[in-house]
């Protein structure tokens, strides 16, 4: 299947949940679940970035390790050029594992303390094979220069490391095994900002140098806005509005979209926000209101809103091939 | 209102000593937030609560300097007083709210020991005057909420709490550190909405510490931007964003993503790290990752790293440079 711009999706995804079990009671029985991710479908074109945003809670990074089968999803599929992930062999995740890396969060707790930078960016190679010893030492060295960090560092430990510079490691060792989708956990968020610009321009040169694709999990929207080509905002489980960064930035049609992007303090003083802010948190994922999960809070909410879960429909006219672009989960989304 | 004058502050460590502060000045006027910002380890956050003389010795050491609250000294108060100027005259709020809540006492016992000391309010007062406080800071179902523990809340509700609590004191400087980092846009937005609130209703003066440029034009009056244990720039708000006079600001500035920059472009870096502050400094501190120093003369260079500069005045604020900015710089000459 191909769309809009002649590209394939190189994953796609549909109706994927992964739900926790709550459990009560002397006997420790099940009484309920958790829906971190709640029927999720999307897709993501090769060589793009989908950025992946939404607040604490929401089952972004949930979701981000349901893709990559860190976490069994509970159902529905992660097709990744034609083979579903969520239901692969152990021996095909094997495989399929080399063309799926992921870069996380916190640089102080992903990489091993007691391994030195050339021996966690090697680890990857000698798990999967890749080649003699002095091969993988060659390429370990590269690897590290193209990163950034001079090929002298494999004998260091994280430690004697930086924050930006051991977040360069991350994305060293995720890109050993020459992978296509690389998931990026909140890659900047514990960095500092003149060094999360040294991340982001990396990422974003590597992206062109080997046509990576990206999904960005973020909830800063500056840097999704920046880097991403695509965007997917989660509530509660779900995807409340998906399309290109562009649609959404520019027109974003589901209200919490709105609410979002208004609270995003601008560095700019002439350009103070007026408006009151959104009130109210988000609610449990463990018993979510009935019909719009964001009715509590939204200003735009009616009776009908209560009523049932909104499905993603395509906003206004922009169609490509015949195919929508861009998708709001709201039943007034024409009106509003 | 508060009037800080040279102050120094050091830690011993295993590398030495170190110089976390070393000879910062700054003056806070009822009603107005300054902004004191910079990256990790520039020692603004030990500036704060040195404020409140909440440094820990050992291992840390003040120096010198002065901390002027009205007529008093802090710095030269007996240990005995400074209760009584903690949280009735200086209240804080820190990013991790379990820095003042209490995990073993229920909310309502915690804001009631605050309204006992400052106002001696009998329990029946206390409560209702919680109750209230704790709607205005946007806590749901008060009531219930008194009776719960810290764990039993949310972390923005947490936040919500001590900031409940620090603005039941009615305190004259209220210093919040990096009071909404570990939380939420939407819930950020609320909070920092709420803290100019009630400054515009108390006249509070507050200090606001963090690493977020948009949070800072958002809320500040004042800012002073810190490099490597100095202010290296001060001034209002629109004059140092909109013309920087230290290439430290304005690289620092340059390198966040902004609306319509462009997307996947090249965002401007800062070269280098910070230099160690265990040993003694000569010259400028930001000499050896200025870009403006790449572009002067070797005698005007060689100035910059044998001569220490001081805050000189202008129009609209002061800055630490031999060289100030002048003018519109491009991005790229920047990162050179």
């Amino acid at each position: 299947m191909s769309d809009g711009n002649g590209a394939v999706p190189i994953l796609q995804v549909e109706n994927l949940k992964k739900y926790y079990p709550v459990r009560g009671g002397v006997m420790g029985r099940k009484i309920g679940d958790v829906r971190a991710v709640d029927g999720v479908s999307f897709s993501v074109r090769e060589g793009e970035t989908m950025g992946l945003v939404g607040e604490s809670g929401c089952g972004k990074s949930t979701l981000a390790r349901a893709l990559l089968r860190l976490e069994d999803p509970t159902d529905g599929t992660v097709l990744f050029e034609g083979n579903d992930i969520a239901t692969a062999s152990k021996q095909d995740l094997f495989q399929l594992r080399r063309d799926l890396q992921i870069i996380f969060q916190d640089p102080y707790s992903s990489l091993n303390p007691r391994m030195t930078v050339g021996e966690i960016v090697r680890e990857p190679l000698l798990v999967h094979g890749v080649g003699s010893k002095e091969e993988q030492v060659r390429k370990v060295r590269d690897l590290l220069e193209t990163v950034g960090l001079s090929g002298d560092v494999i004998e260091r430990y994280p430690h004697e490391f930086s924050g930006g510079q051991r977040q360069r490691v991350g994305i060293a060792r995720a890109l050993a095994l020459e992978p296509k989708l690389v998931v990026a956990d909140e890659p900047v968020s514990a960095l500092d900002v003149s060094v999360q610009s040294q991340v982001l321009n990396l990422m974003m040169r590597l992206q062109k140098e080997r046509g990576l694709t990206y999904i960005f999990v973020s909830h800063d929207l500056s840097v999704v806005e920046h880097v991403s080509d695509t965007l997917a905002i989660m509530y509660l489980g779900r995807i409340v509005e998906h399309g290109p960064v562009d649609a959404i930035y520019g027109r974003p049609a589901h209200p919490y979209t709105r609410a979002l992007l208004e609270a995003v303090p601008v560095p700019d003083p002439k350009q103070r926000r007026v408006s009151v802010p959104l009130e109210g948190e988000a609610p449990s994922p463990v018993s979510p209101p009935a019909g719009c999960p964001f009715h509590p809070r939204c200003p735009f909410a009616i009776e009908a809103c209560k009523a049932a879960v909104p499905a993603l429909e395509p906003v206004g006219a922009k169609v490509v091939d015949g195919q929508a672009e861009h998708f709001a989960a709201c039943i007034r989304q024409g009106e509003i | 209102m508060l009037r800080v004058r040279d102050l120094a502050v050091g830690f011993d460590t295993p590398a030495g000593f170190l110089r976390a502060v070393d000879g910062v000045s700054f003056d806070v006027h009822a009603g107005r937030t300054l902004g004191i910002v910079g990256e990790s380890g520039c020692g603004k956050s030990v500036t704060a609560s040195t404020v409140l003389r909440l440094v820990p010795r050992p291992p840390g050491r003040i120096l010198g300097g002065e901390v002027w609250l009205g007529e008093q000294d802090v710095l030269t108060l007996p240990s005995d007083d400074l209760p009584g100027i903690r949280g009735n005259e200086i209240s804080m709020i820190f990013q991790d709210p379990m820095t003042s809540l209490n995990p073993v006492f229920t909310v309502e016992r915690q804001l009631f020991e605050v309204l006992a000391m400052r106002f001696g309010m009998s329990r029946q007062q206390a409560h209702a005057r919680s109750v209230e406080m704790l709607r205005t800071v946007g806590i749901a179902e008060p009531e219930s909420r008194l009776r719960a523990y810290p764990h039993e809340l949310s972390g923005g509700m947490k936040q919500r709490v001590m900031i409940a609590m620090a603005l039941l004191c009615e305190p004259r400087v209220l210093i919040a550190d990096e009071p909404t980092t570990a939380l939420d846009v939407t819930i950020q937005a609320q909070i920092l909405h709420l803290i100019k609130d009630l400054q515009q209703r108390t006249g509070t003066a507050v200090i606001l510490i963090t690493h977020d440029m948009g949070v800072v034009a958002e809320t500040c009056d004042d800012v002073a931007v810190m490099y490597a244990g100095r202010i290296v720039e001060t001034g209002g708000i629109v004059e140092v964003f909109d013309s920087a006079r230290h290439p430290y600001t304005r690289g620092l500035l340059a390198s966040i993503p902004r609306r319509g920059q462009g997307r996947k472009a090249e965002l401007p870096t800062i070269e280098g790290i910070v230099p160690s502050l265990t040993a003694p400094i000569e010259g400028c501190r930001f000499a050896g990752r200025c870009w403006k120093r790449r572009t002067l003369g070797a005698a005007d260079a060689a100035r910059c790293a044998s001569e220490d500069p001081a805050l000189r005045a202008f129009a609209g604020g002061e800055v630490a440079c031999h060289f100030p900015v002048e003018g519109t710089v491009r991005p790229e000459e920047m990162t050179s």
